[in-house]
C-alpha cells in the first residue's frame, strides 16, 4: 500500500505542477490537465444510461480500435509464436532465414501504409497488416531464441525417455521459451498501440486515430488532448494485464525476474 | 545370470575439424541383469561418450550394444539415465510430480501415472515434497527426484552419469545409500559412469576400470564386500582398502612419471575438443530423431 501511494504521489503532483503552469501560460495549445479530463468525459462519458454512459463515439471509435489493436496483436503472436519455434528448433532454417529477418524487421512498419494501402483495401485489412506487420518481428525474435535456448540437457533427458515430438514442442520447447516470448509479445504490445494510431491516420475516418486528426485539424485541443490520454490510459492498462497473465504463466519461476527481450523496441 | 546388456568391440570416432578423434576403442563387457556395475575411468576417457553410446543418443561407428537381446539402435524403449546436472535435467516449470510423471505420459493413462509417481517418490522419501518445484528443493533432494522419475519409468536398465558429482560429500554419501537400497528394493539393473574410486567401490557388484582415451576396459574386477554396505564399516574394510588401491594403481592415480603426466595433458586438451565433437553430434541427433519420427508417422 505504501509503495502504490509512493509510485502514484509523484505522478499526482506532476499533474498539479502542469494544471498550474498551463493555468498561468494561458496558452490554446495546452489546454489544463481538468479541462482534458472534461473533454474526455463528454467525448466518451456522456452518453445514456442504458449504454453505461458511454458515448457514441465509444462504440464507433474507440472499441473497434481496441479491436483491431488486440487482432492484429493475436495473429502476429500465434503467427510468431509458431514460426518462431519452429525455426529455433532447426539450426539450418535459422541459418537460412536469418538475414531476410533481420532485412525484415529493419524496415520501419510505418512506412509499409501506403503499400498495404495499395495491396489490401483502406480501411480495416490495412490496419490490420500494418499492426501485423509491425508487431510479429519482435515475437518472432524472441520465439526463436526461446526455443534454441533449451539446454542440452533437457534435449537428452527428452530423448532418453522418448519423449513424442508434440509433447516435447509442447511440454518442454515452449516453457523454456516461454520468458522470452513473454519478453517479445510485452514490446509488440506497445507497438500495436503505436502502429494502430498510424494506421488510421490515413483512408479512413473511423478509429481514435482519425478522431486525433480530426481533433487537431479543427483545433479542438482538449480533444486531442484527450485522445492522448485515452492512449496513455490504454497502453498502461494492456500491459498491466499482460504483466497480470505472465506472472500466471511464469509462476513456477524461481525468481520473479523478467527476461529481456531480445529485440528492444523501434519505431 | 542372464546378460542384461552386451557390449562388444564398441569403438566411437568423432569427425572433428581437424581430423577424427578416438573417444573408445575396442570396449567389451556385460552387464547381467539385476547387477549394479560401475564404470570408473579418468576424466576425458571417453565415459559420457560410452554412455551416449548405450543409451542410443549417438550411434557407435564400430561394435555391437544390444540391451537384453536387442540390438540398441536409437533409444531403447526401457532405458532411463539420470544425469549429473540435475538442474537442468529436471523440468522447472513443473512439480516434482509431474516431473516423474512426464515420461509416463506417452504410455499410461492419468490415474496410474499418479500411482507410479507417488511410489517411486516414496521409494526416494520425498513423498511430502511432491506438489514443491525443484527449484525449492536441495540439490540432493533435487537428484532424488530425477532418480525417482527413471524408477517410475521401470527401465531394464537404469544409466547413471556422475549422478553425485554435484552434491556435497555429505549428501553424496546419503544418495548412496539410497541408490543401493532402491536397487535391492526393486531389484533394478544399474550402471553408473563415475570418476570418484571410492564411489566406484562402496557401489558397485562390479569395476569396470577404463584406461585413458581411446577408452578401452583395463580390468573387470569383482567387489568382494558383502550386500549390505555401511559408510562407515565398509569404508574402512580392509577388502574395501585393498580394492580401492587396486583401481588407483590401474588408474595410475598419483604417479608422476614424465610420460604419464605428458599422456594426461594430451587428454585434457583432446577432452576439450570432444566435448566440441559430441554437442555436435548431439545436435546432429535432434535432427535424425525427427527425421526417424517423420519416417515412423507416414
Amino acid at each position: 500500500m505504501n509503495r502504490f501511494v509512493q509510485r502514484w504521489a509523484v505522478f499526482v503532483g506532476l499533474v498539479v505542477v502542469w494544471e498550474l503552469l498551463t493555468w498561468f501560460a494561458e496558452d490554446p495549445f495546452f489546454p489544463r490537465p481538468s479541462e482534458i479530463v472534461v473533454a474526455a468525459h463528454g467525448l466518451w462519458f456522456s452518453g445514456p444510461p442504458g449504454d453505461l454512459f458511454l458515448t457514441d463515439a465509444v462504440f464507433e471509435h474507440m472499441l473497434p480500435s481496441i479491436g483491431r489493436l488486440l487482432a492484429g496483436w493475436s495473429i502476429a503472436a500465434v503467427l510468431g509464436i509458431s514460426l518462431g519455434v519452429a525455426l529455433g528448433r532447426s539450426a539450418t532454417a535459422t541459418d537460412y532465414a536469418g538475414p531476410l529477418l533481420t532485412f525484415m524487421r529493419s524496415i520501419p512498419p510505418p512506412l509499409l501504409v501506403p503499400v498495404f494501402l495499395l495491396v489490401f483495401s483502406a480501411g480495416t485489412q490495412m490496419q490490420l497488416a500494418t499492426i501485423v506487420f509491425g508487431v510479429l518481428w519482435p515475437i518472432l525474435l524472441n520465439s526463436v531464441d526461446g526455443a534454441r535456448s533449451v539446454d542440452t540437457t533437457k534435449f537428452e533427458t527428452s530423448a532418453v525417455f522418448r519423449i513424442p515430438k508434440a509433447q516435447w514442442i509442447l511440454g518442454v520447447v515452449l516453457p523454456s521459451a516461454a520468458p522470452k516470448i513473454f519478453a517479445g509479445l510485452r514490446v509488440s504490445l506497445s507497438l500495436s498501440l503505436v502502429l494502430m494510431v498510424v494506421s488510421e491516420l490515413v483512408g479512413t475516418d473511423n478509429g481514435i486515430g482519425s478522431q486525433l486528426l480530426v481533433a487537431q485539424r479543427e483545433f479542438d485541443f482538449p480533444d486531442m488532448w484527450a485522445g492522448i490520454l485515452l492512449l496513455g490510459v490504454l497502453g498502461y492498462a494492456l500491459n498491466t494485464v499482460l504483466l497480470a497473465f505472465e506472472r500466471k504463466a511464469l509462476a513456477w519461476q524461481p525468481k520473479q525476474e523478467r527476461t529481456p527481450a531480445t529485440v528492444e523496441e523501434k519505431v | 545370470m542372464t546378460a542384461m546388456l552386451e557390449v562388444a568391440d564398441l569403438g566411437h570416432t568423432y569427425q572433428a575439424k581437424d581430423g577424427a578423434h578416438t573417444a573408445i576403442a575396442d570396449l567389451s563387457f556385460t552387464v547381467g541383469t539385476g547387477e549394479l556395475v560401475c564404470v570408473v575411468g579418468p576424466s576425458g576417457c571417453g565415459k559420457s561418450t560410452l554412455l551416449r553410446t548405450i543409451s542410443g543418443l549417438i550411434r557407435p561407428t564400430r561394435g555391437e550394444i544390444s540391451l537384453h537381446g536387442n540390438e540398441v539402435r536409437g533409444v531403447p524403449d526401457d532405458l532411463a539415465v539420470v544425469f549429473q546436472d540435475y538442474s537442468r535435467s529436471l523440468f522447472p516449470w513443473l512439480t516434482v510430480q509431474k516431473n516423474v510423471e512426464f515420461p509416463l505420459r506417452r504410455s499410461l493413462g492419468r490415474a496410474e501415472r499418479r500411482a507410479r509417481a507417488a511410489e517411486a517418490l516414496e521409494w526416494v522419501g520425498l513423498s511430502d515434497a511432491d506438489r514443491k518445484y525443484p527449484w525449492q528443493l536441495s540439490g540432493g533432494m533435487q537428484q532424488r527426484v530425477a532418480i525417482a522419475r527413471a524408477l517410475a519409468y521401470r527401465p531394464a536398465l537404469l544409466l547413471m552419469d556422475e549422478p553425485f558429482a554435484s552434491v556435497d560429500a555429505q549428501t553424496r554419501f546419503e544418495l548412496e545409500d539410497l541408490l543401493l537400497k532402491v536397487r535391492t528394493e526393486q531389484d533394478t539393473t544399474v550402471l553408473v559412469v563415475t570418476h570418484d574410486i571410492d564411489e566406484s567401490v562402496y557401489l558397485g557388484d562390479r569395476i569396470l576400470v577404463l584406461s585413458t582415451s581411446p577408452a578401452s576396459v583395463v580390468a573387470d574386477l569383482k567387489v568382494d564386500l558383502p550386500a549390505q554396505r555401511d559408510q562407515i564399516t565398509t569404508r574402512e574394510s580392509e577388502a574395501f582398502v585393498a580394492l580401492r588401491a587396486e583401481v588407483a594403481r590401474l588408474l595410475n592415480v598419483g604417479k608422476t612419471s614424465e610420460e604419464v603426466k605428458a599422456r594426461r595433458k594430451a587428454n585434457e586438451q583432446q577432452a576439450a575438443k570432444w566435448a566440441e565433437a559430441e554437442r555436435a553430434e548431439t545436435e546432429r541427433a535432434e535432427v535424425s530423431r525427427d527425421e526417424a519420427e517423420e519416417r515412423a508417422t507416414t
